[in-house]
Parts: C-alpha cells; structure tokens; sequence
C-alpha cells in the first residue's frame, strides 16, 4: 500500500492515484486553454481593425466555434474536474476516488476527443463552422462533411463528463471520513457534488442532441429538419435545456473555491455556511426551468416570454444572496492580498457586473434588441472569464504550494493579477458599448463607428493572453523550484484537512481515515 | 462495506444519464410537438386530414386569404399558388391549388410545408385536403396543380380579418432515398 508512483511514462497512462489524474486534467486543460486563447488571439486581430485583413471568414467563423468549445468543454471543465481530483478526497479525509480505474478512463479519453475535434480543421470543407451552439439547419443540412467527427467528439468529452461526475457523487456519499456530515462539508465539496450531479442530467440530453443530428445528417430522420416534418426550433430548446444548466456547471465550482479562498485570506469562517449551500442547490434546480430565455426571439408565446423571464430574475436571489455572504465574510476580517485573494475579489466583483448584464438580457423586450450582439458576448465572458477563469486561477495559486511543496512567486502572481485584471477589463468592458450600438457577434467584420473600442478590446485580449504565459511560467518555475513551503498549513488563515497533510501532499493520503470532530 | 455502497451509487447514476438520453432523443422531441399543438405557436397546424363538416356558413365575415408560395434554398422548381388571394367566409368549404413544375432533368420528391400568419390562425384553418399531407414526386418537366381544399373554423377570433397560407417547398429527393435504403 504505502509504495509511490510508479516509474515513467506508465505512472501517467496506467495512474489510478486521484493526485495524478488531477494533474493530468489540470494540464490537459492547460494545453487547451493556451490552443482556445490561441483562436481566441486570431479572432481578436482579425477585429482589431474594420474590413477583412488576416483570415478569411470562413476561417473566422471556424475560430469562433472552436475558441468557444475548446474554452468551454477543453479548458474549463476539465480544470474544475481536476481540481475536484486533487481536492475532493483530500477535503473529506478519503484515501482516492470512489473508483479509480474509471477515474483513469474518463481522464483518457478525453485527449482523444479533443484530438478528434482539432483534427477536423486539417479536412477538406473545415472545422465546425456554425457556432459553439451549433445550431440545426446550420449544423446538420449545411454543415461541413466534418461534423460527424465533431459530434463524435462531443459524444466523447460527454461520456468522460459523465463517468466523472459518477466518481465524485459515489466519492462525497460513501467515502466521507468518520464525522465528516454533509454539513461539515467545505463548501468547494458542495458545489462540486451539485455540480456532479447538474452534469449527470444535463450531459446526455447533450448526447442525445448530437445523435439527433447524427441520424438527421446520415440516416433519413427529420428531428430538425422541416422538409421532414420536423422542426429547427426543437434543436434550440434541446440544445438550450441542457446548454443552462451548463453555464452553472461550468461557474457552480468556481463558487466553491472562491468560498475557500476568501475565508482564508480573511481569516474568518465562512458567512452564512447553509445558506450558500441552499442557494447553490436553488441556483441548480432553477438552472432546469430558465433555459428559453436563451431563445427568446424564436417566437413564444407572451406567457411562455414572461414565465422564462420572471423565472430568469429569480435566480438572482439565491446568486444575491452569495456575493452577500463573501462580502460579510471579508467584513471586519484581517485581510491580506495574497494572489488567491486577489483573483477571488475581482471574481466577486467582475461576476456581480456580468450577473447584472445578465439580468438585462433576461428582459424579454429588451433582449430582442441585445440578441445575438457583443453585449451578449460581454456578458458571457464577464461570467464565464471573470467568473470561471479568475475563480480557477485563485484555486490554483491557492493549492499550488500543498501540490507541489514549493511557494510560487508573490510578485510575479500579482503582476499577472493585474495584467490580466485590466487587460480583461479593457478586453470585454467596451463590447458593451458596440454590441448596444448594434454590432452583431460571429462577424469578421464591422461598420467603422466601431473602430476604436474594437482596438481597444484587441489591445486588452492581447494583455490577457500574456497574463496567461505568467501563469504557466509561475506554475512550471514553482513545480522546478522556488521557496520551499515549510509549514503544512500554508495560509494562516486556512481550514480544512487537506492543511493537515505535509506538503507536498504525499502520494497517498488518508490511508487511515482521520477523525473530524 | 463502502466499495458495495460505492457501486449502488453509481448504478443509480448510470440510470439516471441512460434515463436522460431516452428522455432527450424519445421524450422531448414528441413533448415539443404537444406544446405546439397546445399552444398552437409552430404556425403549421396539423398535417393531417379533418373531417369535412356541414357547418354554419358565417356570411356576415369576409376573411381575406393570401396565398404565398416560397422555395426553399436550392430548391429549383417552379412553384406559385394558382389563386394568390381569396376572400372566403368562415365555414364556406373552398378548393384552391398551387402550381409546381420540375424544371431539372432529373426526378425529384418535394414536400409542401405550411405556415400560417398571424400563428395563432393555425388551428382554425382546416385542411380537408391538401397536398402538404403527402410528398410530390415530378419527373423531369413534368408540372401538377396540387389541390388544397379548407374551409376557416367559425369559431375563428373576430379580430382576424387576413390570413397568409405560406407553402415551403423543400427538396427531399435525398432524404426519401436514404430512408429506402436504410430500410433495406
């Protein structure tokens, strides 16, 4: 039992230790975030200025696609995934995951969907070109002959969401050390175990999606194909049905790290403990029955609009009532800005800006003008940037010292808070402007009224792209070096068992269950 | 033991993600369907044959019906209703038809697809008959006057006075050929 890993390149591809496969997720996400913020870099000096300059729109529209899968099912869930790996079984005094040799599998396949969908590029007619939505006619009746591996892949990346979500429910019921309740839980375990089970739900109506597509494009069915008797509109609402309670997927995390980062640093408990696990379990459950405000210009009826548009407000209350709770919790505490603690306060803020933008595109009148504009794009990548990314960069700045042993560097963190606080900012904050005016995502090009906000926002991607190089040199110069960390419990703020471990964190931990009082 | 408790658990969850693909592939699709019919908000109404009834011809309402034909993309045929605008009374049974010709060298299968404008005037157009229930086969130049006989519900909200029947036509010639050979 108390042997290490194993030797070479086996430890990696054989590994069922809950350390390792987080690691590997962690940097499988890495990979591609820097391959999204690549397309993402592509898009932005394509707009940097008005006409057509570096790439063609064909090009462009596959860019748009594939920044926007990549981000969203290469770059940010697995990150959470791996987090959840590494964390979890340290958090609730468990030896590994629930079931490691799936743990295993769900991490492999992973590189391969992802292989499978950049492969699509390099064949004849292109990559996914319709949006990340992938919306039918567009994805079926006009699609490149390509979209069959795309849907392969997602078909992929779904089953490896699945079985991960599977180990970390079966992990959080069964393997709890003796004394850990549900409500002694961190508050990063519960988010994660709602998480687990939204992605349980949601993923295989996704599946079911792309099959439906699938059998449109190769099999004669007309699921969303007029012509057939079918109806495009239906792939809007499956789409969406699982595409809502995606987006908490992806932020649902987020608001478990930063419930440990700012209690941490604030040094004080959590405020407000049950209530935040309470409005993380209402944001979930309402996440079922919001999604056709993502669609309200498809032609509902009036109080189909104002039943999706009074359910959509009412999810910022239990959302009202965390950013409350992190804002007592830092209330009179004794705080210290540490990197972590810096990414978590520009979450809370920055997500507070991208929930209200969110709640003016929740207005069904209004959205009509917003529809489908930069505002729109703004708004998601308030949420989704500031939200996901600034939360998981708090983790990970957070955890780095009890992974790896090793202090990171103070300065060279906050110097990449700042890059990437006001390169986002300069990035995402003037879409609002054009997309209000009326600049229409998707786009390569735009009128020239646009012109200057549009080089602004190029000018602040690029800012934030460069950020994200810090990160990766900060994270690989810790790992090779760097202060040691002497203390197990790096932050003095810190609670939680995974600060009773050394650091680095051993191999194997909890082999003996530890006691919780 | 907890390796016991750990398999329980992810049994339960693997019916749970088979249950929601079944629901997302054979649940929602139908459900769609119901709501719209519900609701009448497709603007298509049923593609199925009512029962001709001996209602009470409302003389008193004119009803303004336009007829609009529309192509859809790439489809090359020749396709326009044979009378563009008729003013009916509700209950009156009418007989109209549309006008197709195949102007390819080739044999193609259309479908007819209607909508209708204002939506909610869906449900009270009935079709006794109407060539948007079945497909249309055309040999190359062949042309066809495709009847479509209705009449308007009586019950039909006062506040219409214009309806538009608009009829897509969509080529399914590769469609109707994959189904016979995955029938096969």
């Amino acid at each position: 039992m108390a042997h290490g890993p194993a030797k070479g390149i086996g430890r990696w591809l054989f590994t069922t230790n809950h350390k390792d496969i987080g690691t590997l997720y962690l940097w499988f996400s890495m990979a591609m975030f820097l391959l999204g913020g690549a397309f993402a870099m592509i898009i932005r000096a394509e707009l940097f200025q008005p006409g057509l300059q570096i790439v063609d729109p064909e090009f462009f529209n596959q860019m748009t696609t594939m920044h926007g899968l990549v981000m969203v099912f290469g770059a940010i869930m697995p990150a959470f995934v791996g987090l959840a790996n590494w964390m979890i079984p340290m958090m609730i005094g468990a030896p590994d995951m629930a079931l490691p040799r799936m743990n295993n599998w769900s991490f492999w396949i992973l590189p391969f969907a992802f292989l499978m969908l950049a492969s699509t590029m390099f064949m004849e007619g292109g990559g996914p070109n319709f949006g990340w939505t992938f919306y039918a006619p567009l994805s079926t009746t006009y699609a490149p002959p390509s979209v069959t591996f795309f849907i392969f892949a997602i078909h992929i990346m779904g089953a490896s969401s699945i079985m991960g979500s599977i180990n970390i429910i079966a992990t959080v019921l069964n393997l709890r050390a003796p004394g850990m309740t549900l409500t002694k839980m961190p508050l990063f375990v519960w988010t994660w175990l709602i998480t687990a089970y939204l992605l349980v739900s949601v993923m295989p109506v996704l599946a079911g999606a792309v099959t439906m597509m699938l059998m449109d494009i190769h099999f004669g069915t007309s699921f969303f194909d007029a012509a057939g008797g079918g109806d495009p509109v239906l792939f809007q609402h499956v789409f969406w049905f699982f595409g809502h309670p995606e987006v908490y997927i992806i932020i649902l995390p987020g608001f478990g790290v930063v419930s440990q980062v700012i209690p941490a640093f604030s040094r004080k408990p959590l405020f407000g403990y049950s209530s935040m696990v309470y409005a993380t379990a209402s944001i979930a459950f309402l996440s079922f029955i919001v999604w056709a405000h993502h669609m309200f210009t498809v032609g509902m009826p009036i109080a189909g609009e104002l039943y999706f548009m009074y359910a959509t407000m009412l999810i910022a209350v239990p959302t009202g009532v965390k950013v409350f709770n992190w804002i007592t919790t830092m209330w009179r505490g004794s705080l210290t800005f540490e990197t972590p603690m810096l990414f978590a306060i520009a979450f809370v803020v920055l997500f507070v800006m991208g929930g209200f933008t969110g709640l003016m595109l929740g207005i069904a009148s209004a959205d009509i003008q917003y529809h489908d504009s930069y505002f729109v794009v703004a708004h998601f990548h308030y949420t989704m940037v500031a939200g996901a990314i600034f939360s998981l960069t708090a983790g990970i700045y957070y955890w780095l010292p009890k992974w790896t042993g090793n202090m990171y560097n103070e300065m060279l963190g906050k110097t990449q808070f700042w890059i990437a606080f006001v390169g986002f900012n300069l990035a995402f904050f003037p879409q609002h402007f054009v997309g209000l005016a009326g600049m229409q995502r998707r786009v390569p090009d735009y009128a020239v009224q646009f012109a200057d906000f549009n080089m602004l926002s190029s000018i602040g991607a690029f800012m934030f792209g460069m950020a994200q190089l810090l990160l990766l040199f900060n994270v690989i110069s810790t790992i090779v070096g760097g202060k040691k960390a002497d203390k197990d419990k790096v932050w003095d703020g810190a609670e939680g068992l995974e600060w009773t471990v050394p650091s680095p964190a051993p191999y194997h931990t909890f082999s003996t269950p530890p006691q919780v009082k | 033991m907890a390796q016991a408790h750990v398999g329980k658990t992810a049994a339960k969850l693997v019916v749970v993600a088979v249950g929601m693909f079944a629901f997302a592939v054979y649940v929602m699709p139908p459900l769609y369907y119901v709501f719209c019919d519900i609701l009448g908000i497709d603007g298509r109404g049923a593609l199925v044959a009512v029962e001709r009834k001996d209602s009470v011809v409302d003389e008193s309402r004119v009803i303004r019906v336009t007829f609009m034909a529309t192509n859809n993309r790439e489809m090359p045929w020749e396709f326009r209703p044979n009378d563009a605008i008729l003013e009916v009374h509700p209950g009156q049974v009418v007989n109209t038809s549309f006008f197709a010709r195949n102007t390819t060298d080739e044999a193609m299968i259309s479908r007819a697809i209607p909508s209708f404008v204002p939506s909610s005037s869906a449900e009270y157009f009935h079709k006794v008959e109407c060539f948007c229930f079945e497909n249309q086969p055309l040999a190359p130049g062949e042309s066809v006057d495709m009847g479509l006989q209705f009449y308007l519900d009586p019950d039909l909200p006062k506040n219409v006075t214009n309806i538009t029947a608009s009829y897509t036509i969509f080529d399914i010639t590769e469609t109707v050929s994959q189904q016979k050979l995955s029938q096969r």
